[in-house]
């Protein structure tokens, strides 16, 4: 199967050749047969983007680029920040506020002056998929959101590319590949993304420093693998990796004949609305919660007036030793139905979170048990930190 | 029969971080169901309101999907470890949070 791959993933090996400073620098990959020289003219021929230069994609480039694949592209319209140290090892801290693709291209040349960087600083969307995968025989999936992962998933399914997908959350970490035609799509594993809210996101929940470098690294090797043309890719398997027990898991997963994308009759054809798709758009059920939410300044004004009202703080008790609004009771989310004779119904409840997501969940469960006097602090601890009280340190 | 359900950590807020349950059943679906008894938020999670199966949750027991074998019906062996996989997409809450 692999040597079937590698045919079709990397074209043009043949016409590739290497100066004596190649040669020496890898030498450790030229004197294993199972790379040699043909091997290693396959990185070299190859072209690999990489979709996110965040946890996963920074040791991904950190070690496409040292393997001597010959072309990678880099895709991220952010900027760095602070709290992307904790992880992002491709990032110094003088690099804070610099373009993510800038600072990563100087880096990954610095390694090694014998590859090509292109720099994508753009959101991919359904506009420029197509055009930009086009160019890349294999694409990296190192994103942290669903609207990209579906994305990447159609195009990468329209265009015959394999798609190696890593996830992270926590302690855990999901690698596989996708790969029209010789397995599964992550539209067969997971037909439609979850709402947004429902399951908390990475910042919500946090992530262990080191396993987007595990998961990331997993990444680069089955990049490896396929353009080499050796072992057994991780196609129609899925890897789960718990870094707390440390302890892998493999999944077998396969090909749904009723996919939507890479089944027996598709019904998406082309690529589609994402945002959309994923309810990521300002929803009718966002909406809702906007209504039943007020801003830190309204909290201030209310905190100010003395106004009889009761603030319920639905974070983990974590993040309450770092930072809290004052007068507020702890109650975390998934306490919340278990302590309702806790929460005073005669007053306004005003819920919130870090950011506005656990919260407005909240929100909607206490409307449902029938506290209709329930607002949601728009923005979360973090929003008032900035624009309140400068004193609440920020995480 | 005797089987473990293991928890995800992005569910574990709703089992006061109970990494894995013990419950004693014939089928996926009584699996689920016992384990709902013992922590009833979870269901909002894993079933959509007619009961079925939500469509970013997999369940495997052991390395194979359910939806390859007989779903929530099918029958379980002694000591099988039953897995709920929710999609997750890690990183990234300001895309999704700024709407809330
Ligand atoms: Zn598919």
């Amino acid at each position: 199967m692999s040597d079937l791959v590698q045919r079709e993933v990397v074209k043009g090996s043949n016409y590739t050749s290497f100066t004596m400073e190649e040669i020496r620098r890898y030498g450790r990959h030229l004197i294993m047969p199972e790379v040699g020289l043909e091997g290693q003219r396959r990185l070299k021929a190859a072209r690999v983007l990489v979709v996110g230069v965040g946890g996963l994609g920074a040791p991904v480039s950190l070690y496409l680029a040292a393997a001597g694949v010959g072309k990678i592209g880099l895709l991220d319209f952010d900027e760095i920040d602070e709290t992307n140290l904790q992880r992002q090892v491709i990032f110094s801290t003088p690099d804070v506020g610099r373009k993510k693709v800038e600072v990563a291209k100087e880096r990954l040349l610095k390694l090694n002056p014998h590859i090509e960087v292109e720099t994508h600083d753009t959101l991919i969307n359904s506009e420029n998929a197509l055009d930009i995968i086009r160019e890349y025989d294999i694409v990296v999936d190192a994103t942290d959101n669903f609207p990209t992962r579906y994305l990447l998933n159609d195009a990468c399914v329209m265009l015959g590319k394999p798609l190696i997908y890593g996830s992270i959350f926590r302690f855990d970490g999901q690698v596989s590949v996708f790969y029209a035609g010789k397995g599964p799509c992550y539209r067969c594993l997971y037909p439609e993304p979850p709402p947004p809210g429902l399951v908390p996101s990475c910042a919500e929940g946090g992530v262990l420093g080191v396993l987007p470098g595990i998961v990331g690294s997993l990444q680069a090797n089955e990049a490896l693998k396929l353009i080499i043309g050796i072992g057994e890719p991780l196609i129609g398997r899925l890897l789960l990796v718990d870094a707390l027990s440390m302890t892998f898991r493999e999944l077998r997963i396969s090909r749904d004949r009723n996919c939507p994308v890479c089944g027996d009759n598709p019904t998406i054809k082309e690529l589609i609305d994402y945002e959309q798709f994923c309810g990521t758009r300002v929803s009718g059920e966002a909406l809702d919660a906007a209504r039943n939410s007020i801003t830190p300044l309204e909290l201030k004004k209310l905190l100010e007036r003395g106004e009889e009202i009761q603030l319920i703080d639905v974070r983990e008790p974590v993040e309450w030793e770092i930072c809290r609004i004052p007068g507020a009771k702890l109650i975390p989310l998934g306490q919340l139905t278990s302590r309702l004779h806790e929460i005073d119904q005669t007053r306004k409840v005003i819920v919130y979170c870090h950011s506005g997501q656990r919260s407005a969940l909240a929100v909607k469960l206490l409307r449902e048990l029938g506290l209709t006097n329930t607002y949601n602090l728009a923005g979360g601890i973090d929003a008032y930190a900035e624009q309140v009280d400068p004193s609440i340190p920020r995480y | 029969m005797k089987v473990v359900i293991q928890i995800p950590s992005a569910l574990r807020a709703l089992t006061g971080n109970t990494n894995q349950v013990e419950v004693e059943a014939q089928t996926v679906g009584e699996a689920l169901a016992a384990l709902l008894e013992l922590y009833p938020s979870i269901g909002r999670y894993i079933f959509d309101d007619q009961q079925r199966l939500r469509s970013f949750i997999n369940i495997f027991i052991n390395d194979r999907d359910i939806k390859t074998l007989n779903g929530l019906e099918t029958r379980l062996k002694d000591s099988d470890r039953i897995l709920i996989l929710p999609a997750i997409a890690g990183g990234l809450s300001r895309g999704i949070c700024k709407y809330i």
